[in-house]
């Protein structure tokens, strides 16, 4: 039996999969977040040093984690569209574009709630901080550059190559409490060493963040749907849709 | 104060010198047809492209360059800090041209360009920008620029490799 690899990287291929995968990621996500915000509430103890407010981490983490990642897997996508001229990589670039810059926000902000009772202050300029926030600014520039260009081809290259160009960011991020001096903590978990906090703080930590992979998922995968429709609109696939006939024919 | 001040008022100087002027780097030749026979040429682009920063570095941060002493003197910097102003900005100026050759490729003809090409590449002129100014306060406090001095220095190096490569295939992109 031969496999078809690149059956999926149709878009009106993939649309069908992706419709498939939502439910399936949004109910994971959902569970996982209930089980998460229970462990974070109610299971994981008080911190000795920091008391209560040291449960932001189960967002801000997690959060912070999404926005590194979600950013290398858009410029990947990017990059891989650049090369190989595919057209829904580029579709998937343009669809975690939202999310990553989502999550960069929610890690900066619930970094400044955590920010003021531990530090005393909402916002340092510190060498973690700045480059996230600079994470933030290529998140929106790509957005920006995207709407900006009216052709999507040549908004799909033109933001290809600006979301590779800012990809040195993000080892910056991750490297900042180390090569950096700076107020934000260095690295409680890694892979290589074991993790310097309680396990049931670990374990709720990992579960909302498998909770944001799931979430992010399902509203991707929605989104990259949604494109499809929008630039495959003139096609005979999209016209035959049932869930488009059903609400009276398509507009176009 | 004055001395305070005086390193970050003339790197926002430098970058804002640099950045006002990024949407001529192309523009004028995107609108009488030289840059269509520019890529047509059978020389590199990258090259033409590492040509157009420094044309623009030339404008733009050279005579910054020349100016810190003065500059800095106004700001009552010391004479060691002088130094290392003008070498910061003599390594710093030319990634700000670097850097800005790709926004300005990839907004070239946009609506809007002006404003955008300033979002695009302000996030990537902040590091370049702190590094900067970092030099002069960290010669100041004694503990030395070497460090804040060798750091634009690997910024100009990579950045003078990859930055007219990135810029020209976003030309190419434009031009489409």
């Amino acid at each position: 039996m031969t496999i078809n690899w690149f059956k999926y990287s149709s878009p009106a291929s993939f649309y069908f999969l992706a419709g498939k995968m939502i439910p399936l990621f949004a109910v994971a996500a959902a569970v996982l977040l209930a089980v998460g915000l229970y462990i974070s509430f109610f299971v994981a103890p008080t911190d000795a040093t920091q008391g209560e407010s040291y449960r932001i981490i189960f967002i801000h983490v997690p959060a912070a984690w999404m926005s590194m990642f979600l950013y290398v897997v858009m410029a990947s996508w990017a990059g891989i569209g650049l090369a190989f001229n595919t057209r829904l990589s580029c579709m998937m670039a343009t669809a975690i574009a939202p999310t990553g810059a989502m999550f960069t926000f929610i890690a900066l902000w619930t970094g400044a709630l955590w920010g003021k009772p531990t530090w005393g202050a909402w916002w340092v300029w510190d060498a973690r901080l700045t480059s996230e926030l600079i994470l933030l600014f290529l998140y929106i520039g790509f957005m920006s550059l995207q709407a900006a260009i009216d052709d999507p081809r040549r908004a799909d290259k033109a933001g290809a190559v600006l979301a590779l160009v800012g990809v040195v960011n993000v080892p910056i991020i991750y490297f900042s409490v180390k090569w950096w001096n700076t107020l934000h903590q260095g690295a409680s978990v890694s892979i290589t060493q074991s993790p310097k906090m309680a396990a049931t703080m670990l374990t709720g930590m990992l579960i909302m963040a498998l909770a944001c992979w799931m979430y992010s998922f399902a509203v991707i995968l929605s989104r990259v749907r949604s494109i499809i429709l929008e630039r495959e609109r003139h096609t005979q696939w999209v016209g035959e849709l049932p869930e488009l006939n059903k609400a009276g024919g398509v507009a176009q | 104060m004055l001395r305070m001040m005086a390193p970050g008022v003339v790197w926002v100087a430098a970058l804002l010198a640099s950045m006002l002027s990024l949407g001529r780097m192309f523009s004028g030749d995107y609108l009488d047809g030289t840059l269509e026979q520019m890529l047509l040429s059978p020389q590199s682009l990258s090259l033409l492209v590492l040509g157009k920063a420094l044309a623009h570095w030339l404008v733009t941060g050279v005579p910054l360059v020349l100016m810190a002493p003065v500059l800095g003197l106004q700001y009552n910097l010391p004479a060691d800090a002088l130094g290392v102003l003008t070498v910061s900005l003599l390594l710093g100026t030319p990634v700000l041209s670097l850097i800005g050759a790709i926004g300005a490729a990839l907004t070239l003809g946009l609506r809007g360009g002006g404003v955008l090409v300033s979002l695009l590449v302000l996030p990537l002129y902040i590091p370049v920008l702190i590094f900067g100014a970092g030099a002069v306060e960290a010669s100041a406090a004694g503990l030395g620029a070497g460090a804040h001095l060798s750091l634009l220095g690997a910024f100009l190096l990579v950045s003078l490799v990859l930055a007219p490569w990135a810029a020209a295939a976003a030309l190419r992109i434009s031009m489409e």
